[in-house]
């Protein structure tokens, strides 16, 4: 199945409640799969093309707001535009999943795959303190079973969960297996807005504290809510690291470029394995750390001019050498580039 | 202590539990007391207050959740109506409101409002038009009347470089999902009774699941406006009537 398709087949399958979007390249087959198959009929999911995504995201807060599980996707420029919506989401500790199916920027950029979005996605990317948990899949599969995954987290924290693919996962073929179809569940949760109970007081959803003092302790409970996260949520793949005197590092489908760059390298005798960052935040620092102390050098292999080495550099905190090779504006790396970047930064370097 | 006192025959009036006891932060003489009272006092009248659910935005009345006592959703300026279909979209059996500015209504949020209303979202649509940013002290909004000051517009609104005070309501009454669509007043007697009786309709509509219900509430905002209370009604109705008039104005046409 394409990326995109079977990313929206899972939303139906994970007993997702409603899906709100706006088209955009390389991401429309998702709005456009779950039109035509008829969630509605299927599930009860209702699907609405809005007519921006600043509306699709605020719809997604109503939706939220309600208990239900609802999402968004888009690209690049649309993303930018629903970073308002997701600061209310994440102040107002709301449950949803978002997926950005990245293209080259700035601006309007190109409609070709990019990684120039990481900072957007795991450093806030809208106004205020706030955090996303941020998956990235290498695979069609991974961008499968991140959406059941996503939604577990994002109900588990109440908290945004953001997918963060590219126009490579979004649009490639791949063999997938689905999972089976999972209900859609009636809400009961005390925080959503599910009409008033006689006996109790009114819900309400908001973001806003007007005294400082109370704001300050909803930021205190949403670091400590981070903390728990980063505390159990982060996820990576490690090849060939046992042995590795030099390590690359690389996310989404520049890990997949990259471990062909790899393979090469083992096949000339250089001893260079693979972390691969599945959750980009929470960022997997500990073992960055860890792997400091036993390689050479790192390099951080990206689709930008170099968002991710940044947090590599924190994570080794000046342990190790750590540097960057990028293709940007929608170019993709090819493995001989990525095995020279690697013999000339840092082996030779 | 007021039902021990007064026997029910007698009772001409009593507190709403669509309200909670909270003080409501408004300015002396506003008219968002009156219309956040109308609104409870219908949502109560048809006991409905366990299937609604209101989204108030940013505004004056961006804690109307403190005041009202349903479910609510504190929305982005001119988010509400996307926010709204939202909630609507997941909950269809539920009535589902707006309460909104003229700022929030008819500038940051016309797209939202005007799709919202275009695709027929079975929601009440409250509109409260003082023709000012009444939130941030006062600064020119979309509706703000020629030659009218405020404190962007401090020699008076001038349409060749800011536009015509902008007839929303008149607007969207032109679409098709566009039910009901009306221009009150809570500033006298006469005129609060007339605007619950169109709030209760829109909500009726609402139940037969009939499209877009719009209560538009030609309002004052005598801080903004610097008057006083009696002064600000007396200048809304020399100034703000004639240019926004009362009244009905798209009516179904199956009733
Ligand atoms: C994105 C954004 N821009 C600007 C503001 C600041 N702001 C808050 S309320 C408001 C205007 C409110 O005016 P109106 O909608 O007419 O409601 P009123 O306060 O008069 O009841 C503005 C500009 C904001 N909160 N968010």
């Amino acid at each position: 199945m394409k990326g995109n398709e079977a990313l929206a087949e899972a939303a139906i399958r994970a007993g997702a409640d409603a899906y709100f979007g706006y088209p955009i390249t390389p991401q429309s087959e998702v709005i456009e799969y779950l039109m035509a198959n008829k969630p509605e009929d299927r599930t009860g999911m209702v699907v609405l093309q809005a007519e921006s995504e600043i509306a699709a995201i605020n719809m997604v807060y109503g939706a939220a707001g309600c208990g239900k599980k609802a999402m968004t996707s888009s690209s690049s420029p649309g993303m930018s535009l629903k970073q308002e919506g997701i600061s209310y989401i994440a102040g107002a500790e709301l449950p949803c999943l978002l997926v950005n199916v990245v293209r080259g920027g700035p601006g309007l950029g190109t409609i070709q795959p990019s990684q120039s979005d990481y900072f957007q996605s795991v450093k806030g990317g809208g106004h205020g303190d706030y955090k996303l948990i941020v998956l990235a899949p290498a695979t069609v599969q991974e961008s499968v079973d991140y959406v059941k995954l996503g939604f577990e987290l994002a109900f588990k924290y109440r908290n945004p969960v953001m997918i963060q693919s590219d126009g490579i996962i979004g649009q490639m073929m791949e063999k997938v297996e689905l999972f089976e179809q999972m209900p859609r569940v009636e809400p009961n949760y005390e925080w959503a807005t599910l009409g008033k109970k006689t006996d109790q007081p009114a819900t309400f959803i908001t973001s806003l504290q007007l005294q400082a003092e109370e704001q300050e302790k909803v930021n205190h409970r949403l670091q400590a809510k981070y903390r728990e996260i980063e505390k159990n949520e982060v996820m990576f793949e490690k090849i060939n690291c046992d042995d590795a005197e030099y390590l690359f590092t690389a996310f989404g489908s520049c890990a997949r470029i990259t471990r062909k760059a790899m393979e090469m390298a083992r096949a000339k005798g250089i001893k260079v394995g693979l972390l691969r960052p599945q959750t980009l935040y929470p960022f997997p620092v500990d073992e960055f750390n860890k792997l400091a102390d036993q390689v050479k050098g790192i390099l951080c292999v990206e689709m930008n001019a170099g968002q991710m080495v940044e947090d590599v550099r924190l994570s080794v905190n000046g342990k190790t050498r750590v540097e960057h090779f990028g293709r940007y504006g929608g170019m993709i790396p090819n493995p001989d580039e990525i095995l020279n970047a690697l013999e000339q930064k840092i082996i030779g370097g | 202590m007021s039902e021990n006192l007064i026997k029910p025959e007698n009772l001409v009036y009593q507190k709403t539990e669509a309200l909670t006891d909270r003080v409501m932060h408004y300015c002396p003489g506003c008219g968002h007391g009156t219309a956040h009272r109308i609104l409870a006092e219908v949502i109560q009248e048809m006991g409905i207050m366990d299937q609604t659910i209101g989204v108030a935005p940013v505004g004056c009345s961006v804690l109307a959740y403190y005041y009202f006592n349903v479910d609510m959703q504190e929305a982005a300026h001119g988010r509400a109506p996307a926010v709204a279909t939202g909630i609507k979209r997941v909950f269809p059996e539920k009535f589902v409101f707006t309460y909104q500015g003229d700022g929030d209504l008819a500038a940051i949020g016309t797209a939202e409002t005007i799709h919202a209303i275009n695709r027929g979202e079975n929601i009440l649509i409250v509109f409260v038009n003082n023709g000012i940013y009444g939130m941030t002290g006062g600064q020119m909004a979309p509706t703000t009347l020629v030659g009218m000051k405020s404190s962007t517009s401090p020699f008076g609104r001038d349409t060749k470089t800011m536009g015509s005070p902008l007839k929303i309501t008149e607007l969207i009454a032109q679409l098709p999902g566009a039910y009901f669509v009306t221009r009150q007043a809570v500033h006298k007697p006469g005129n609060v009774r007339k605007a619950k009786k169109a709030i209760r309709k829109a909500l009726e509509y609402q139940k037969l699941d009939k499209g877009t219900c719009f209560v538009e509430i030609v309002s004052n905002c005598p801080s903004n406006w610097k008057m006083t209370p009696v002064q600000s009604n007396k200048w809304m109705e020399e100034n703000m009537f004639p240019y926004y008039p009362l009244g009905d104005i798209k009516v179904p046409e199956d009733n």
